[in-house]
């Protein structure tokens, strides 16, 4: 089963300066948003096979958009993230079922790597819900600087029989990073961890 | 001198608002710079020096905004403008935007001063006034920007709105300067009115 796409509303967040001092490079956050009927909206259904797909199938979309967006190439992607917004007439399962089976292999084919887990956030919610997309380093977990956060929200999603999906993808950490931890020349890249 | 401290774009594709989905998924976009308020927290008589220095960030917004739209100037249709002044500033800060933002806009996508008296067709782009909101407002608030056809505000199936916000600005001492485009009418319009095709007048209202 495809997604039934209604709007994709993609974004770059870029901060140049925070507390007075000039952020360089600025950093960028990109947050791609997918609004997409509910298929199993109003009902119990026990197979939610279908969303699993549509969760692979939006992990490459999404992160592709982000990619793109940023004008990078896929490997020079630093962290990721990804959440859902449940319309009312849905079940936070229906979330878990986009997020977390298969969305993430196809998402760390759109950033050219990934051993890191893809952190996320899920909820149920109304129209102009916002909902912050947990960021971490894509290969490893543990890198401080990268623990981040981007908020998403489309005013008119989700409706009742919809679900808002996002991913985000950066190029960057936080804008002023020091608070110590594993730094991204410390990673080993192997146990997605460190 | 103006101080950059974040720019955000976004841009949306929006399919069907639960009807028939359209053959071209609708385009539109906004980008938004968010600067240090030179005025905050006291009253300044004279803020005309800062406008003329905004003219270069409504140029840099009007390009931004049409690369991330990623079409050629003459595919925009419609636009709009918006201001959100941090809490120690004042409304009259956001009015600043007025002319570097719509004139940057306009100068992106071809303005040329109106055709003399007597001469027919149309003289250049963007010729309608640039709609606009303002407000005061506290980190992350949304603010919806109108949206008009570029060469005819009349125009029904262009007047349209985006709801727009940076989360976690502005910072009381900060400004949030918005521009907005889109490559078409509403998605489902179908309320009649003036239509793109009959605009004549090409006097930025019919």
């Amino acid at each position: 089963m495809s997604a039934a796409i209604r709007k994709i509303v993609v974004q770059v967040d870029e901060i140049h300066t925070e507390m007075g001092r000039v952020v360089t490079p600025p950093t960028r956050r990109a947050l791609a948003i997918a609004v997409i009927a509910n298929p199993f909206a109003g009902e119990y259904t026990e197979d939610l096979a279908a969303l699993i797909t549509i969760g692979e199938e939006l992990g490459g979309l999404l992160g592709e958009k982000c990619v793109a967006a940023l004008n990078i190439q896929p490997e020079e992607a630093q962290s990721y993230g990804k959440a859902a917004i449940v319309g009312e007439a849905g079940e936070l399962e229906h979330a878990a079922a986009i997020l977390h089976p298969k969305m993430g292999a196809s998402l760390r084919r759109a950033v050219g790597s990934g051993a890191a887990l893809v952190p996320s956030a899920k909820k149920r919610g109304g129209l102009g819900s916002t909902i912050d997309v947990p960021l971490g380093h894509k290969d490893a977990a543990f890198v401080r600087s990268h623990f981040d956060a981007i908020e998403a929200r489309v005013p008119d999603a989700p409706r009742a029989g919809e679900i808002l999906v996002a991913i985000a993808v950066t190029d960057s950490g936080r804008p002023l990073p020091r608070v110590g931890g594993l730094q991204v020349h410390e990673i080993l890249g192997k146990d997605g961890l460190r | 001198m103006i101080e950059l401290r974040r720019v955000l774009t976004q841009v949306e594709d929006i399919h069907h608002e639960f009807g028939p989905p359209a053959a071209t998924p609708l385009r539109r976009g906004a980008a938004l710079a968010v600067i240090a308020n030179p005025y905050a927290g006291r009253y300044v008589a004279n803020i005309l020096p800062f406008m003329t220095e905004l003219q270069s960030l409504g140029l840099l917004l009007a390009r931004r905004l049409l690369a991330a739209l990623a079409v050629p100037p003459e595919r925009v249709q419609g636009y709009g403008k918006a201001a959100i002044v941090g809490a120690a500033g004042e409304l009259e800060h956001g009015a600043l935007w007025h002319a570097p933002g719509g004139y940057g806009m306009r100068e992106v996508l071809g303005w040329r001063d109106a055709a003399p008296d007597g001469v027919a067709g149309q003289p250049g782009n963007a010729l309608a006034i640039v709609p606009s909101t303002k407000k005061v407002a506290p980190p992350g608030a949304s603010i919806d920007v109108p949206l008009t056809h570029l060469n005819a505000s009349y125009v029904r199936s262009h007047l349209d709105c985006i709801e727009v916000r940076v989360p976690g600005s502005p910072a009381a001492d900060e400004l949030v300067y918005i521009l907005a485009m889109s490559l078409g009418p509403r998605i489902q319009e179908r309320l009649g009115g003036l239509r793109v095709e009959q605009i004549s007048r090409w006097d930025g209202q019919k």
